[in-house]
């Protein structure tokens, strides 16, 4: 009595569907047998091509050829687009070898039950499976198969540029091919001399930069928040909704306005200072300046972020805490120092992380401002101001230089990345979620 | 005598210290407002409120055959509309999946979800760009509004998390031993307890659309596709100084509707935020 199990399984194993056929479970069967069979069409016509030019990358680029006498373009193998279709096709093949296992696993499971003398599932029990016991698995696939395409397939594609020669001029398909070259890119984006030197350039501003934009942000909503929660302040939702107009206003309206505000010639700013008999400053044309006039933005448009999460740190800090230390005769620095200010860091210090993560990303802020000018001279494709970010944009779509520029990604990704998981591993919400119930 | 003094140059100077700040925020908000109501092109003025106010400018938008306003306005709202509420849904459902049921593997995939949303977006456009051509989507709203709904479940759905995480489950447990099934459930409770985030989560997954730029910009070929962002960011490269008063004056329709709408819903704001972090 235990061959049920066993044939069923075999059968899965032959051909998608057929052992469900054979625990007759119909719908269930001929649904499998039809995406299998299709799959099988699939793969038989494209997994060898795939296979093929992911390896090679293509062996013949655009040439010219005589044909009956006449010299004619004949379009070679495209690298990049053999490198892409065949990872679409690989992760297919993952999905479906998945979706086999599953099957065969499926089949041997409902054979097992015939074999006990229970009856397989009906489509009912199935259905209700799906939808019930196992929802929460079902309703992740959907946007898990957005995620796997729109995200992890392109990062897969952007960690193997990084291992080609992809860049511009010499290896540009569709006119050239392009090749695997292993680690070079990374050899030579930190010991070639012209590129290591932009790289560290940009590395320690862009540092420099997440360290000055978050913490001057930080402490300049922390003052503004403190300022209106004031004993004694009177029209305090007024003063809010004031301080929260920059955040309000797009970035990308607020960043291109400022570029005019700051223009060193006609912008208002420098015109106040003709006004008052001084000479104004080179905001942005000068590289010292340029990056004073980012950070000052920058706490423009990041100030009321700090100041609303502030805000409402501080209306949780227990009244009695002010009020046992006013008895202790404690000054209002004190106040500030012993209870505010460790309040305040310890439930707000997992936002500094993420905002600090965030500026070594923050993408509008430098290239709708400056767009990472002015330029410096021995620097490869890079301005004063540019982040590792917006040199990553540079050389991808001004300078086609695309294995570098994924090179750069990768490293960015893997500051960042390590930041994050460190910050939410130890935060609360991750370690007792469970807690509130 | 002494405190009551103390307290009042204390108000004082606290007072001024605002005022300073408060013109801070308000001047180039006001600069750009008061400049598209200036007549002439340039970006230069004598005075900070025009000697002559003029809506001329705005009468250009809407009828300019090269800035196309009211097309791209079109665009940006159906583009910002419909990836708001697929990108919502999606959020809602995978941050329930998460905070309600228990799962082999979910913890590992919380983590993904987190470490995903930090990767530079732009790395992977060129990726993207080729698949959207393989799938002959290039210069279509289509393109757009299926990435931008797509990878909304990765930035919103920690934050969503948070906040479902603090509905009482013994609510659904309840609902569950009255024979409610998993989506009656998240209809009936999750759906109305968690309005306030879910216009937090919809009002961001709205502005990002309404406001991005640099993949707009890769997929929309044509201009008549185009976007605002697309549109306004060409008016800047294209001739910065010799039409900022047209620029102003799209600038302002363009961040109007969105401010006016943050202020009103500041208080959704903190919350969003400390969701994500503080109450877990």
């Amino acid at each position: 009595m235990r061959q049920h199990r066993m044939i069923a399984a075999i059968l899965s194993a032959v051909c998608m569907g057929l052992g469900q056929l054979y625990n007759r479970q119909w719908m269930k069967g001929i649904i499998l047998t039809v995406i299998g069979a299709g799959s099988l069409y699939f793969f038989f016509n494209n997994l060898g091509d795939a296979l093929w030019g992911i390896t090679t990358l293509g062996e013949q680029g655009n040439r010219f050829e005589k044909v009956d006498g006449l010299t004619k373009l004949v379009p070679g193998d495209h690298s990049i687009n053999l490198l892409i279709e065949g990872l679409i096709v690989l992760i297919l093949l993952a999905l479906y070898l998945i979706a086999y296992y599953a099957n065969i696993k499926n089949a041997y499971n409902a054979g097992k039950q015939r074999d006990l003398g229970e009856k397989p599932n009906t489509m009912k029990d199935t259905l209700n499976y799906i939808f019930e016991v196992k929802f929460a698995q079902s309703f992740l696939t959907l946007p898990a198969f957005g995620i796997l395409f729109f995200t992890v397939m392109p990062i897969i594609f952007m960690v193997m540029l990084a291992f080609t020669n992809y860049s511009a001029p010499n290896n540009l398909p569709p006119a050239k091919l392009v090749d695997w070259v292993g680690f070079e890119t990374f050899t030579s984006l930190v010991a070639l001399k012209s590129w290591s030197h932009t790289f560290y350039g940009v590395l320690t501003w862009t540092l420099i930069w997440a360290v000055l934009a978050t913490v001057t942000t930080y402490f300049g909503g922390m003052l503004v928040a403190l300022l209106i929660q004031q004993k004694g302040i009177r029209f305090k939702g007024m003063w809010r909704v004031i301080l929260i107009i920059p955040y309000a206003i797009p970035q990308l309206i607020s960043l291109l306005v400022m570029r005019n505000l700051f223009n060193g010639q006609f912008g208002p700013i420098n015109q106040y200072f003709k006004y008052f008999g001084l000479n104004g400053l080179p905001w942005l044309t000068d590289p010292f300046w340029a990056k004073v006039t980012v950070i000052v933005v920058n706490m423009w448009v990041g100030i009321p972020v700090s100041m609303l999460l502030i805000m409402s740190v501080l209306t949780t800090i227990p009244k009695d805490l002010y009020e046992a230390a006013e008895v202790d005769g404690a000054s209002g620095y004190q106040k500030f120092r012993i209870i505010t200010l460790p309040m305040i860091l310890f439930s707000t210090a997992p936002v500094l992380i993420t905002q600090f993560a965030g500026n070594i990303n923050n993408f509008n802020a430098i290239f709708l401002l400056t767009n990472g000018n002015p330029v410096v001279g021995d620097y490869q494709y890079a301005g004063a101001t540019d982040l590792l970010v917006t040199w990553l944009y540079k050389l991808t779509l001004d300078q086609q230089r695309y294995n570098m520029a994924s090179a750069v990604g990768i490293i960015i990704f893997l500051i960042i990345a390590s930041f994050s998981i460190y910050n939410y591993r130890r935060s609360r919400s991750f370690r007792e979620e469970d807690m509130i119930q | 005598m002494g405190i009551k003094l103390k307290n009042t140059i204390r108000l004082t100077f606290s007072y001024l210290l605002l005022v300073i700040i408060a013109i801070g925020c308000i001047y180039p908000a006001a600069w750009v407002v008061l400049s598209s109501f200036r007549p002439g092109k340039s970006l230069y003025s004598k005075t900070f409120i025009p000697e002559a106010f003029t809506l001329s400018h705005y009468q250009e938008l809407f009828t300019s055959n090269t800035f196309m306003f009211t097309t791209w306005y079109a665009n940006t709202l159906k583009i910002a509309v419909l990836s708001m509420v697929i990108g919502t849904l999606l959020v809602l459902l995978t941050s329930y999946s998460v905070s309600r049921f228990r799962f082999k593997g979910r913890k590992n995939a919380l983590s993904t979800i987190l470490v995903l949303g930090m990767f530079p977006g732009f790395m992977s456009m060129i990726a993207i760009y080729i698949l959207l051509n393989s799938l002959n989507l290039l210069n279509t709203h289509m393109a757009l509004i299926i990435v931008y709904a797509a990878g909304a479940p990765l930035g919103g759905t920690l934050i969503m998390k948070g906040f479902l995480d603090t509905i009482p489950r013994s609510l659904d447990e309840a609902a569950k031993i009255d024979g409610a099934t998993n989506f009656q459930i998240f209809r009936k409770i999750i759906l109305p307890l968690s309005k306030p985030m879910i216009t937090y989560m919809g009002l961001t997954l709205f502005v990002g659309p309404w406001v991005d730029f640099i993949f707009a910009r890769l997929v929309l070929r044509t201009k008549e596709n185009w976007t605002l962002a697309v549109g306004l960011w060409d008016l800047v490269n294209s001739q910065q100084n010799s039409n900022f008063t047209l620029f102003a004056a799209a600038s302002v329709l363009i961040a109007l509707p969105i401010t006016i709408l943050f202020v009103f819903l500041q208080r959704l704001l903190v919350d969003g935020m400390t969701a994500g972090a503080s109450k877990g």
